[in-house]
């Protein structure tokens, strides 16, 4: 069936309300139950799709399939206490569901409506029982915009996607708003990059929209790849229609009618997700030419890449998605002037793309009207280390580090003593405890010489020794130089080979002024982003744990007790 | 006329084009920014970072060579800033290389060694792991040094846009990054044409020559061994410039008197054998008019031209010339017709051959070109090499007195001469088809070219040779050969094509001067066109500018071939080729 024009649209979410109001609303009449189970990659990773088979398989058994209908959504977030299964409309929050757990939910909570306690979440220090998931501390204080549909329709339904008001906002702009007025909208809204960069999205569609040429491109970069970080990830595989929908708005927005997602082959179920929507929205004509009767034509094609870190730098991908060796060049010309085929190129991350169909849904006004100052809108992080409650989360900027640590993050284990928090990847740096009380945005971040990054936040307690997170960081930027510009290809393995040296307890005094003067020619002379960045996680760690280096390299003592101190000492037999 | 911007380096105002580069506009306000991996429209890829700048306004320091002059800017190339990143890169490179400049075949002409030393560094600040892999050499011509390859991509660049071959890519990530053949596979194991661009466009010694002058050394200390040397005609307008002469300055008379100096028995040009080619494939290219053999007459007095054509067009292989390069007939006659014209014996006879070309070195070794276990030339030096033998024996080149070569052979003609250049071949070769149709000598200015294809590497043109008019083409560098076999391939009609390996031909050979050292900045590989320059006033001046009016070449054909395409001929001066993997 093709959707040709609005009333196509507005007759298909219609059919679909009553499926997702039954769900979302809340409804003391109960007919029916929606099950939703998460099929983000970490729940599927700990058994969810088998999960989801049982409870098909035992409400045919009970013989009570009618009770209730078993769904796949995207992540909830809450990864530590997956797999999660949530049942509206009551939205029963069950964590760490096990294949023999699903009998009890079936007999007790399906059939009989009652909630089976035990996979219920409880407050780690209190073990106060929680039962709906809006009243777990843990998502809360969250804001969910660009993670809006995740958790809450299946990723793999357009129509539930059109449900929820999913391609109104294109059809709204292709019939009510000139691309230029998009484009404005955008830059109204106060979007930033959140691919770590944190440039004007809005301005970014203006320059591209200024280049002159017969045929331009977007390219939604799907190339995630900070340590622990999966954002993007997220969204792709609990909302592909979010960033189909975005892409095609971009293309009508600066006069583009082709689009690639340069999607990392790890994320197979990302693109195994990707791949379907693309295909439900070409067979709706939501992809393709004359979309929606409006005459505009767009369509969308993978790429896949194999991993390298460097490719999530702009020009890099663009020259992966041509087929090359993934490798930056310098700019200008920028490639919203010269990208794809040296085509005017509009290159933007994931998260930012799962921002635009609700701007231009419910107005630039609503977006800006959460954030700070100059960082608008809502941050996505991953969640990791040293903390109770790893996951993903949706915080306004502005939100403080305790804030999400403790509110939120539900604070150190074991009673530990927290240490450090490092945000924005190999990019970024460690920020002290002292510094809790910073406001996320993109300003602050980078004033206590850390940055935003795509999204990663790793909290370090004081078992963490900070010399040796430096050299993690180091090691890892090392491995993923793209080996073109010498400061980043060389001066990196020299600052390596210092690390080493201080953990292995072979430090010299002049190795940590050698050590930062070499990170501030590094991030002065390299040619790219990773490069420009590579020595943050080192020059942080030195800046605000100088005295642990000091006992590294004076004492030949790690404080923490993690470094071994023996690396590369020769032992001499006697 | 583009637009004018003007910009301010270092407080010199200087008016240029819009989208200069800054390394451009400052060098046209006198000033030198050094660079490593910028070769002008060849490789600009902003990756060696030496050659980063301050511009005011913009927050990072942006290397010059690929930064677009687009609006009035103010730049800063030398500041302390700049100066203190630049010499960081420079040392970081410095400490993964392998600093052994005393014993470098690149000591006093490399690009690294020269920029180290401007900007004065005494001691590295970071030093660590340097790599140590083995030297490629397991074939005739390129050595490959890893340990002193800085990255540039130079070798990467002039192979893939310039030749189009592709051998070389980048391997591996980080510091084991490595510009290498695909495994990391020697030269002559790959589809490597030997042309050598590789080796010019390098700005250390991470690629040479395989050096044969010891062997030639050897030789020429052996009372019993009678060696006999020839110079290609290029030689004569590069060798000067190893010795601080002018690019294009005509050494003809005191190379050969360098050459006797050093000890050779007899010194004659390869031009001459240029006119005996030129006999053989006038020939040639008249029976394949007459319908004998395939059109077009495809030349192939090029080996890397050659080597190309086996591994990239085996499908017109029965195109190309029989006839064996110039210095490997040479090679043939000297082991026979000479020999027995002195009374000497194949076997005490050394032939070697000092070509502007690595290829030739792989050509001398190819079966084909020796019979009965000898060869037709037992070594082939470079310019670069003969320049070395120079100064090992202490010759003071700049103040030899000109001397003739040796006779016989030691005349040649003008169109012998051209052969060193792109268009020698052809022009040398119509004049003499020319004549021999026609009974009678052509007037200068045969060929009538129209440029095609929007590409100064192609020339495509009409000769009038009297009764018949021929459609002809010339292609120098292998990606510029490219564009005109294809349009073979899709049926466009050629009687005769002349192919030349390298860009600009013989005088732009991998065997010649690198101009790299203290007093060239290189940021392009132009400086070819002076050479080429002087090799047609060579032959502009000469008495003698036919081929087949040289009356050595006459008196070899009365005295032992017999005619051109003879059976004797056939025998010694032509050959057969090889389809290889491409």
């Amino acid at each position: 069936m093709k959707i040709n024009n609005i009333d196509d649209l507005i007759n298909l979410k219609n059919k679909m309300q009553d499926k997702i109001d039954n769900r979302l609303k809340v409804n003391n009449a109960i007919k029916k139950h929606d099950v939703l189970i998460c099929m983000g990659t970490g729940c599927v990773s700990s058994g969810s799709e088998k999960i989801k088979d049982v409870f098909i398989k035992m409400l045919e058994h009970r013989g009570i399939s009618e009770k209730a209908c078993i769904y796949s959504t995207g992540c909830f977030g809450f990864c530590k206490l997956g797999p999660i299964v949530v049942i509206y409309p009551e939205k029963t929050f069950y964590c760490q569901v096990g294949i023999k757990d699903v009998k009890d939910i079936v007999d007790e909570h399906l059939a009989e409506g009652k909630k089976v306690e035990r996979l219920l979440y409880k407050s780690p220090g209190t073990k106060q029982v929680k039962e709906a998931i809006d009243s777990i501390p843990f998502f809360k204080k969250q804001q969910r915009i660009a993670l809006r549909n995740c958790g809450v329709i299946d990723p793999e339904s357009i129509e539930e996607y059109i449900g929820i008001n999913g391609y109104f906002p294109l059809y709204k702009a292709l019939t009510e708003l000139n691309p230029q007025k998009v484009i404005e909208m955008i830059a109204d809204s106060g979007l930033r990059g959140r691919g770590g960069g944190g440039f004007s999205t809005g301005l970014k569609w203006k320059y591209a929209s200024q280049a002159d040429s017969d045929e331009k491109f977007v390219i939604c970069n799907a190339d995630e790849g900070d340590p622990g970080a999966f954002m993007d990830r997220s969204i792709l595989e609990g909302d592909p229609h979010s960033i189909i929908e975005a892409m095609s708005i971009a293309g009508y927005a600066i006069g583009a009618d082709r689009g690639f997602i340069y999607v990392r082959a790890e994320y197979p179920i990302a693109v195994d997700r990707l791949e379907k929507a693309i295909e439900q929205a070409r067979g709706y004509g939501l992809l393709g030419s004359d979309i929606l009767g409006t005459g505009f034509n767009f369509s969308i094609s993978l790429r896949l890449g194999a991993g390298a870190f460097v490719c999530g730098e702009e020009t890099a991908l663009i020259r992966s998605t041509m087929g090359k060796r993934g490798e930056p060049r310098p700019r200008p010309p920028f490639p919203a002037v010269s990208g794809l085929m040296d085509r005017p190129t509009l290159v933007n991350n994931v998260e930012t793309l799962a921002n635009i169909a609700i701007i231009i849904q419910n107005g630039p006004g609503w977006y800006s009207s959460t954030g700070t100052e100059r960082s608008k809108g809502t941050k996505v992080f991953a969640l990791a280390g040293q903390i109770n409650n790893t996951g993903l989360i949706e915080v306004p900027m502005g939100t403080k580090l305790k804030a999400i640590i403790y509110d939120i993050g539900g604070g150190i284990p074991g009673g530990k003593k927290l240490k450090a928090v490092q945000t924005g990847g190999p990019s970024g740096g460690c920020i002290p405890d002292y510094y809790l009380d910073t406001p996320i945005d993109y300003e602050s971040l980078s004033s206590i010489g850390s940055m935003m990054g795509s999204g990663g936040m790793i909290v370090l307690d004081e078992t963490s020794c900070m010399v040796d997170v430096s050299k993690f960081y180091i090691e890892f930027s090392q491995d993923e130089s793209c080996g073109k510009c010498t400061p980043c290809r060389v001066g990196t393995l020299r600052m390596l080979e210092i690390l080493r040296r201080i953990t292995g307890g072979e430090g010299q005094e002049e190795d940590l002024d050698e050590l930062m003067e070499l990170g501030e020619d590094i991030k002065e002379s390299s040619l790219c982003g990773l490069g420009q960045t590579a020595p943050n996680p080192v020059l942080s760690t030195v800046r605000y744990f100088r005295d642990e280096y000091i006992a590294h390299i004076r004492e030949k003592r790690c404080p923490a007790g993690v470094c071994s101190m023996k690396d590369g000492v020769t032992v001499e037999t006697v | 006329m583009s637009e004018l911007v003007k910009v301010t380096i270092d407080g010199i105002e200087v008016e240029v084009e819009k989208n200069t580069s800054i390394l451009e506009a400052a060098l046209k306000a006198g000033i030198e920014i050094p660079s490593l991996c910028y070769l002008k429209e060849i490789n600009e890829i902003g990756a060696c970072r030496v050659c980063i700048v301050e511009i005011e306004g913009v927050g990072a320091l942006q290397a010059s060579c690929v930064y677009p002059i687009t609006k009035p800017i103010k730049i800063k190339s030398h500041s302390p800033r700049v100066l203190k990143s630049r010499r960081r890169v420079v040392e970081l490179l410095l400490s993964e290389h392998h600093r052994e400049c005393t014993t470098c075949i690149r000591n006093i002409n490399c690009e690294l060694q020269n920029i180290a030393d401007n900007l004065g560094i005494r001691d590295l600040s970071a030093t660590g792991e340097t790599k140590s892999i083995p030297l490629q050499q397991n074939n005739s011509f390129i050595v490959r040094d890893y340990n002193k390859c800085i990255k540039c991509h130079r070798c990467e660049a002039i192979c893939s846009k310039i030749q189009e071959i592709h051998v070389y890519s980048s391997l591996n990530r980080g510091a084991d990054t490595l510009v290498s053949p695909a495994f990391l596979k020697d030269l002559g194991e790959t589809n490597c044409i030997t042309c050598g661009q590789c080796v010019i466009a390098c700005p250390t010694a991470s690629l040479s020559e395989k050096e044969n002058l010891w062997e030639v050394w050897e030789s020429l200390k052996k009372e019993d061994k009678y060696v006999v040397v020839q110079t290609a005609p290029s030689i004569q307008v590069t060798l000067g410039e190893i010795f601080g002469m002018e690019t294009g300055t005509i050494v003809t008379g005191k190379l050969a008197c360098a050459l006797r100096r050093l000890g050779f028995d007899r010194v004659f040009p390869t031009d001459i054998s240029a006119d005996i080619t030129i006999m053989e494939e006038a020939y040639e290219l008249i029976e394949r008019l007459n319908g004998n053999g395939r059109l077009p007459l495809l030349s192939s007095c090029c080996p890397a031209w050659v080597k190309f054509a086996e591994h990239f067009y085996p499908q017109l292989l029965n195109n190309l010339s029989s006839c064996k390069s110039p210095h490997e007939m040479f090679g043939a006659l000297i082991k026979t017709y000479y020999a027995k014209k002195e009374g000497l014996k194949e076997r005490d006879i050394v032939t070697v051959a000092v070509m502007p070309c690595t290829a030739k070195k792989f050509e001398a070794s190819r079966p084909e070109m020796g019979w009965y276990g000898y060869r037709d030339v037992d070594y082939v030096i470079t310019t670069r090499e003969l320049g070395r033998m120079i100064r090992q024996a202490g010759i003071k080149f700049r103040n030899l007195d000109d001397e003739p070569f040796d006779m016989p052979f030691g005349v040649s003609s003008g169109a012998g001469a051209i052969f060193g250049a792109t268009g020698g071949v052809i022009e040398a070769a119509v004049r003499s088809a020319y004549a021999i149709i026609n009974k009678k000598n052509a007037e200068m200015g045969l060929i009538d070219f129209e440029e095609i294809y929007g590409r100064s590497g192609v020339k495509v043109g009409t000769v009038n040779l009297g009764e018949k008019n021929l459609r002809i083409a010339i292609a120098h560098g292998t990606g510029n050969a490219r564009i005109i076999l294809d349009k073979v391939l899709e049926g466009e009609h050629f009687d005769y094509i002349e192919i030349m390996g390298c860009p600009g031909g013989c005088v732009g050979g991998g065997g010649q001067p690198i101009l790299g050292g203290r007093d060239h900045k290189r940021i392009s590989l132009d400086y070819r066109h002076n050479r080429t320059d002087a090799l047609h006033n060579i032959d502009l001046h000469s008495q003698l500018r036919q081929s087949h009016d040289n009356p050595d070449v006459k008196k070899l054909y009365e005295e032992f071939l017999g005619h051109p395409l003879s059976e004797m001929s056939k025998k010694l001066l032509h050959t057969t080729y090889t389809p290889r993997s491409p």
